[in-house]
């Protein structure tokens, strides 16, 4: 509210002049080849436009001349951090069209990896995030961790980052022993390196004064922006894809939905930090409980969805990740629409950084955790 | 939320139609075979008010987009709804020709659809009658293209 306050006072007292200052596209804080346009009131924001589309790509008419399968590789490729996610969106899109049946063991395969996955994404949030903030000693913690799950991703998919594993009817590989025992290893590490996290950086005073009562996004803004993930649960709802429509096997499985009712960037920062330790817990149930069975059902050598469109959505680590295909019965699909959840998080940017510091607006793009290449395709 | 509420939106979504064309429908889905619970299809000059209606029962903007259906002469807009605190899922669509494809804008309705609603203009040319900003997001700032029209090169 003082903000507010200042910055009305400031531009209205006959000197208000306000100058454009032009963040990105090469900017370390954009996270990529972001734009944001800001018109300057000194150094309070009056309008930050982002600017968007340096890497779009258009992944949505690659869908249109390819067959379903080769389009599955795109996916990955949207938002690369998370990609397990993705994949599984598509490939759930079209199970769901084809009414293809998948076994167990691959439902549980497919949690395990979308949770590692998810933990892999939120370290490099975490990094970047405090990177931004000026702290460089965290980045090399969190890296560190982070290496540890794409080594074991990469001993199962052969891919570190654009991970295409996951098949119509089940995945691409059965795990093996090496990679539940790291699995397990990697899970018991993990926890006391949290707790160190949280003695290292969560409690730190510079943190809790860069990052409590900024940034304020509340639960109306996210619901008319449609911003989802740690982002509306940084705003106290407790919405969740994995409970509000529940895929997969997560029906199966105990944990909480972290949220928070400060609707600052602390609270986004601690959503993301509690989501680490419950998708630790979500991969040790998985592990324990994986059913014998095969790793890939029946599945149709030519796939040909029938007429119609089908929604598929998953929790990806950024929110609601939503695959719409519409099929017109043919082996290349009619229409192949990605909603992506950075898209709708920084859409809400111009409206949240209104009467920010130029600083603090930074540490709220950092707590959106965008994803270029996410809000392009 | 319980099935009664989707039956009452579902309702309320038929009586806008009226008196309807014959491509107005309101149908009722399993969440698990089609990925919604509600999928409507109002005429575009309802559009805006089927928009506040979902609005003001709670639902949360998911995404706008096209799809060009070029063998009926036709342009469809999808609007996706999501609820933040029940499980829930509402589709809306719209039909226009594809020779004058108008729709009014609902982004004073959902700020979020401003984004959403200048992709589907990039992509398809789908104008939206009173939206603020229709210059390319997403394509290059001259663009004057639309890549998913099915008449754009590189289409099946």
């Amino acid at each position: 509210m003082l903000l507010k306050e200042q910055i009305t006072n400031h531009s209205t007292d006959g000197h208000n002049e306000t100058f454009v200052l032009n963040l990105g596209p090469q900017h370390p804080a954009t996270h990529g080849v972001l734009r944001v346009k800001m018109t300057m009131d000194g150094e309070y924001i009056t309008r930050a436009e982002p600017v968007c589309g340096y890497i779009h790509r258009m992944h949505e008419k690659m869908g249109e001349n390819r067959t379903w399968a080769q389009f599955l590789p795109n996916t990955s490729r949207v938002d690369y951090l998370s990609a397990m996610h993705y994949t599984h969106a598509f490939v759930g899109a079209v199970e769901r069209a084809c009414k293809i049946e998948v076994p167990p063991r691959a439902e549980y395969i497919r949690v395990v990896t979308s949770e590692l996955n998810r933990i892999s994404s939120h370290l490099v949030w975490f990094g970047a995030f405090l990177l931004d903030l000026g702290g460089f000693t965290p980045l090399l913690y969190a890296f560190d961790d982070r290496e540890k799950i794409l080594d074991l991703l990469e001993g199962l998919t052969g891919a570190r980052l654009t991970y295409c594993f996951y098949r119509f009817g089940g995945s691409c590989n059965d795990v093996d022993d090496e990679f539940i025992t790291g699995t397990k290893e990697f899970v018991s590490y993990m926890r006391p390196r949290l707790k160190m996290y949280r003695a290292l950086v969560t409690d730190n005073v510079i943190l809790r004064k860069r990052l409590e009562h900024i940034g304020i996004v509340d639960a109306e803004m996210c619901r008319k922006y449609g911003a989802t993930g740690p982002v509306i649960r940084g705003a106290g709802v407790p919405y969740d894809v994995r409970r509000a429509e529940p895929y997969s096997v997560y029906r199966d499985f105990d944990f909480d939905v972290p949220h928070y009712h400060e609707n600052d960037c602390m609270a986004r920062y601690l959503v993301r930090m509690e989501e680490i330790e419950q998708s630790l817990r979500i991969v040790e149930q998985a592990i324990g409980r994986m059913p014998d069975g095969p790793f890939q059902g029946k599945a149709p050598r030519v796939i040909k969805p029938p007429t119609g469109d089908y929604c598929y959505a998953v929790e990806a680590a950024r929110g609601r990740m939503m695959v719409r295909i519409v099929s017109d019965g043919k082996e290349i699909p009619y229409r192949v629409k990605l909603r992506a959840p950075s898209f709708s998080n920084l859409s809400l940017f111009e409206e949240a950084s209104r009467g920010m510091l130029l600083a603090d607006a930074l540490a709220l793009m950092g707590s959106l955790d965008l994803v270029i290449p996410d809000i392009d395709r | 939320m319980s099935s009664d509420a989707v039956d009452a939106i579902a309702g309320r979504l038929r009586e806008m139609n009226t008196p309807s064309s014959e491509d107005a429908t309101v149908s009722i889905a399993e969440h698990s075979a089609r990925g919604w619970n509600l999928d409507a299809t109002v005429v575009p000059e309802r559009l805006v008010e089927a928009a506040r209606m979902l609005d003001a029962e709670g639902f949360g903007i998911d995404a706008v987009t096209g799809v060009d259906w070029i063998a009926a002469g036709q342009m469809e807009i999808v609007y996706d709804f999501f609820h933040p605190m029940r499980a829930v899922r509402a589709v809306l669509r719209t039909r226009v020709p594809r020779a004058r494809p108008e729709v009014p804008t609902i982004q004073d309705v959902f700020p979020g659809a401003n984004w959403h609603e200048r992709e589907t203009h990039d992509f398809f040319g789908i104008h939206f009658v009173g939206h603020p900003d229709l210059t390319p997001l997403l394509l290059p700032e001259d663009a004057d293209f639309h890549p998913l029209r099915k008449d754009y090169p590189g289409a099946s």
